[in-house]
């Protein structure tokens, strides 16, 4: 008896169709475009404010339109959820052992958001906010 | 008994004549509580016994009957009937080559699990004489999740990381590395880092967590590949940026000639 193996190609472009799980995953890494979109947009600012003043007036005007406001609020949500899934990730790649047993892994997870909550604060205080 | 009739549809693939694999439907006489492998055992026995399949202990232990049941990687022998509406699509697991009907060739995985070493190295050999490796419960508790997975590769089946790269170490193995790599008594890690801290290795996965969903065993594959991530990057840390520090390959040829002297 001969050996002839089927092999049944993975499609390289329509692979996430083929399950709702594969579909969160690309939604995630697709929110990474946001987040570094993002960080594009805070270099050009900085680069306006070493321009100087009448170039940094310029940008804050430009962020102040429709557009930026759209975006701003799209980015947000997308870096809350790509946040949020590595959050909830940590409790995989940091598990903590006392003793014979486990830390519960929303603990670990929870102490992430914990720390990210605080953090705001203080990144609003320092500017200003409260 | 209760008897539910559920029509299977299989994938059919011969290599002796076909080119192609085709689907063929069954419709069975099922009780109740079957499973789909005990439904495939009946059309083996009383409609079809040209159906190629494999499986051994029907109890979701030897690892052996991972299949597609309507897309997604199961042990056909934990895949109860009662939980399926309509037609139930049966295929051979996926991203492996089907050698007949529902069997795959298993040789790719086969040869992974061997490059990872999945065995104790021992930190320090000592005479029989004095005894064994002893090791505390929480010692053990550190890799028994890992060491409980039957290679049934369901985990493959669901990586499309492995689908769309083949030589990608994959999941099961690689959790298998970091098994011993956990082991108080293993003294190995730097030797399987040649394999694990590659673009073939850890760094292929992108953490789509299908693995962990899928595998029957609750081995949780991605967490296990996830924190090898972790020590690899510590490792390039080390080697690259901090003065004098040693390198993983450095160490695993150091010791290396420390066993041929
Ligand atoms: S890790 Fe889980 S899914 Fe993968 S081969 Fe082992 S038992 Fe099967
Ligand atoms: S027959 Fe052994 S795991 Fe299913």
């Amino acid at each position: 008896m001969s050996r002839k193996p089927l092999v049944r190609e993975c499609p390289p472009t329509t692979w996430y169709f083929r399950q709702p799980r594969y579909l969160r995953y690309m939604s995630r890494e697709i929110t990474s475009i946001f987040v570094g979109a993002y960080c594009v947009l805070l270099v050009v600012g900085l680069q306006r404010l070493a321009d100087g003043p009448t170039a940094w007036e310029g940008f804050l005007l430009a962020l102040k339109s429709p557009a930026s406001i759209v975006f701003h609020f799209l980015a947000l949500v997308a870096a809350v959820y790509h946040a949020a899934t590595w959050f909830n990730a940590t409790q995989k790649a940091m598990p903590l052992q006392i003793g014979e047993s486990f830390v519960p892994g929303n603990l670990i997870s929870g102490a992430h958001y914990a720390a990210w909550a605080v953090l705001s604060c203080v990144v609003l205080y320092l500017a200003g906010v409260f | 008994m209760k008897e539910r009739t559920v029509q299977l549809e299989v994938l059919r693939y011969n290599p002796d004549t076909d080119t192609e694999a085709h689907f063929q439907r069954y419709e069975v006489v099922c009780q109740e509580e079957w499973v789909v492998l005990d439904a495939l055992n009946k059309i083996k026995a009383d409609i079809d016994p040209t159906l190629n399949y494999r499986w051994s202990c029907h109890m979701a232990v030897c690892g052996s009957c991972g299949m597609m049941i309507n897309g997604e990687p199961k042990l056909s022998c934990h895949a109860f009937l009662r939980d399926y509406e309509g037609v139930i699509r049966v295929e051979p697991l996926a991203h492996f080559p089907v050698e007949r009907d529902l069997v795959t060739a298993p040789d790719d995985f086969m040869e992974k699990l061997k490059r990872v070493k999945p065995y104790v190295i021992p930190k320090e050999k000592k005479p029989i004489s004095e005894g064994e490796y002893k090791q505390t419960p929480a010692q053990l508790m550190k890799f028994r999740q890992y060491s409980m997975c039957i290679n049934c590769m369901l985990c493959y089946a669901a990586c499309p990381q492995y689908g769309l790269t083949p030589s990608f170490i994959g999941p099961a193995a690689l959790t298998l590395a970091h098994r011993y790599n956990q082991d108080s008594r293993d003294g190995g890690r730097m030797a399987r880092q040649e394999v694990v801290a590659t673009h073939e290795g850890v760094w292929e996965c992108t953490f789509v967590g299908a693995c962990s969903e899928v595998c029957p065993a609750q081995v949780d594959p991605a967490s296990a590949l996830q924190q090898m991530k972790i020590t690899s990057s510590l490792d390039w840390i080390v080697e690259h940026l901090i003065p004098g520090g040693r390198s993983a390959g450095d160490a695993a040829s150091r010791e290396d000639a420390v066993d041929k002297s």
